[in-house]
């Protein structure tokens, strides 16, 4: 596979996975993500070395995670909103144990059972961890078929790096679309850091445990603020976003992943009218990339915030701006796609309003 | 003077925190010994609980990993496909295994994971102060079952064993105790047995193991030992549930 290939988003992410090593993958079957799991499958039946298990639930495939984490795999499970819920125990043990993993998540639409179209309703379960405890969950956010592949890659290596669980972000949209996608050639297992933590029987070397239990409180205290050392380190080195026609934009919409790309679409559109309009698009979600975001303040007058839920995003971009600008907020939730037209009259009648003012 | 007894190799230098009378200590005890007549201490990983048994590792003197309430046969899994050539086993009392994590241990054994769990049934739970069990006998007080413990409100004991015999994936299942000396003799007979299923590949493993709880039975370590051997053994009878190994 060289050369650009056209694959939908579900297979390029797991195409994206095997050559960033992974060599384990958990998983339950739900709508709109099952074509990552039999992408695996299919994969994984033809090489030696690698784990395919189709678990009974996703609270054992992540639990199957922890195992294989702490054997020293590359690993991954993917799932969609309902089966994100249950796999968040895990993902707080993770956090704690200070594994590295991968998880996906094609947001479905919510709450409940919901339904199988696309939507972003998870971005709080995401950013503010929904699992117990004090912990943070890298999150990543593709809005293109070869983001999908470029942050597999990112995806293991910070969880390898870091010592964390690392989510990547997707919606069902993002899974079936097929974009050309040109993948990096497949990393060596032998060039990674020999990872000098991990349980795999105590040959020539002191035993280990890993473990998230600690009774006395100061050794608890420690652990939580070792996280958050860590967590600090990372909101250093990690937020990204891009920024689309934002040097000269007087108003912004601020959308990611799959409402980035609409967003997209109707800034063009107002833009033709000659109106000042740029797109913000975080990339990685927490970390926030509150300080580029911030500094468009110097000369974008409002922003606008454009979420396929009922507005969660929205919060961090406030807290980003810190009051200094007007935020306002659209959404469509509940699996409803908005079209670039829609978004578009919104945004130029918010500019608009905005330009008369004196 | 010559050695006849000392601690096992793969057990720590620890003194047990268990309460005097209760099971664990001893079945740590047959545990660390049969790791070390196999000669697996070095390629060993241990998958403790959340209960009594949440600080095993602060005893088994083997790599051990944490498991989530329930989920140790789930841990166990992925530790097993990834170091085939290892040994792992669980430590699991019957809260931990035939409630909270009775889903992973059946499609764990359904599997046929190649893993060894050691399932600690003492019709109690615990750690948390003696709670009713998924295995508390019909009649039997707790904290939980005020007046004992009532099919029309609180079920019946589960059988854990005799639902995993019936999976596919198992290859041995066997009920001991360890209260008396003939049962701590079949208990580690069984015990190696379950390891030795798994280095010979050939499916899940288990042994359950009916312990005394004197503090949550509020009993003397004696009496407990009886009402193990003479009221237990009666709704868990002690047997080969099944042996294809």
């Amino acid at each position: 596979m060289s050369g650009k290939t056209l694959m939908r988003g579900t297979h390029v992410l797991g195409e994206a996975a095997i050559r960033a090593g992974c060599r384990a993958y958990f998983g339950y079957p739900i709508t709109p993500q099952n074509e990552l799991p039999e992408y695996m499958a299919s994969k994984f039946a033809k090489m030696d070395d690698a784990v395919f298990v189709q678990a009974e639930s996703e609270i054992a495939s992540i639990n199957m995670v922890i195992g294989a984490a702490a054997a020293g795999a590359r690993v991954m499970t993917s799932s969609s909103s309902p089966g994100i819920s249950l796999k968040q125990e895990g993902i707080s043990y993770l956090a704690a144990m200070e594994l590295p993993a991968v998880i996906v998540n094609m947001m479905r639409g919510g709450p409940g059972l919901g339904n199988i179209a696309p939507a972003q309703g998870d971005y709080f379960q995401a950013t503010r961890g929904g699992g117990h405890g004090d912990y943070r969950v890298i999150v990543l956010a593709p809005a293109y078929g070869q983001e999908i592949a470029d942050m597999a890659r990112q995806a293991f290596d910070m969880a390898d790096h870091y010592k964390t669980p690392v989510m990547i972000l997707g919606d069902g949209m993002m899974g079936q679309m097929m974009e050309p996608v040109e993948f990096p050639e497949p990393l060596d297992l032998a060039t990674l850091p020999k990872k000098q933590w991990i349980v795999d029987g105590s040959k020539g070397r002191a035993r280990r445990t890993i473990l998230s239990l600690w009774l006395d409180p100061p050794k608890e205290e420690e652990l939580n603020w070792r996280l958050a050392r860590k967590y600090e380190v990372i909101s250093s080195e990690i937020p990204d976003q891009e920024m689309y026609l934002t040097d000269d934009a007087e108003m912004v919409i601020v959308a990611y992943g799959t409402a980035a790309r609409i967003a997209k679409g109707a800034v063009h559109r107002v833009r033709e009218s000659g109106m000042k309009v740029g797109l913000y698009r975080p990339k990685t979600l927490w970390p926030f990339p509150e300080q580029t975001l911030k500094g468009l303040c110097d000369h974008v007058r409002e922003f606008m915030v454009f979420e396929m839920s009922m507005g969660q995003m929205v919060e961090d971009v406030r807290l980003a701006v810190e009051g200094q600008r007007k935020v306002s907020f659209y959404g469509r939730p509940g699996g409803v796609v908005s079209t670039p037209e829609e978004v578009a009259s919104i945004l130029s009648s918010a500019y608009q309003a905005n330009h008369q003012k004196p | 003077m010559k050695k006849i007894f000392s601690r096992p190799k793969s057990l720590k230098d620890n003194p047990f925190h268990y309460c005097p009378g209760c099971g664990h200590s001893v079945i740590h005890r047959l545990v660390a010994e049969v790791i070390d007549e196999l000669g697996i201490q070095d390629r060993t990983i241990g998958v403790p609980p959340a209960g009594c048994a949440v600080l095993a590792y602060n005893y088994f003197d083997v790599d051990m990993c944490e498991a989530p309430h329930g989920r140790a046969a789930a841990v166990a899994t992925g530790l097993k496909r990834i170091l085939k050539d290892r040994v792992v086993f669980t430590y699991q009392g019957d809260g931990d295994i035939a409630a909270i994590g009775t889903a992973e241990t059946i499609h764990a054994a359904n599997r046929g994971e190649r893993i060894t769990a050691i399932f600690v049934n003492n019709a109690v739970y615990g750690m948390t102060g003696g709670q009713m069990a998924p295995t508390t006998l019909v009649g039997q007080e707790s904290t939980t079952s005020p007046g004992g413990r009532l099919p029309i409100r609180d079920g019946y004991p589960l059988d854990l064993s005799a639902m995993l015999g019936l999976a596919a994936g198992a290859a041995y299942i066997e009920r001991t105790t360890v209260t008396s000396p003939k049962g701590i003799m079949r208990t580690k007979k069984a015990i190696k047995k379950a390891f030795q299923t798994q280095l010979d590949g050939k499916g899940f493993a288990l042994v359950e193991i009916l312990s005394p709880c004197p503090t949550n039975w509020k009993m003397s370590p004696t009496d407990a030992a009886r009402w193990v051997e003479e009221t237990m053994t009666q709704v868990f009878p002690l047997k080969v549930i099944k042996d294809v190994a």
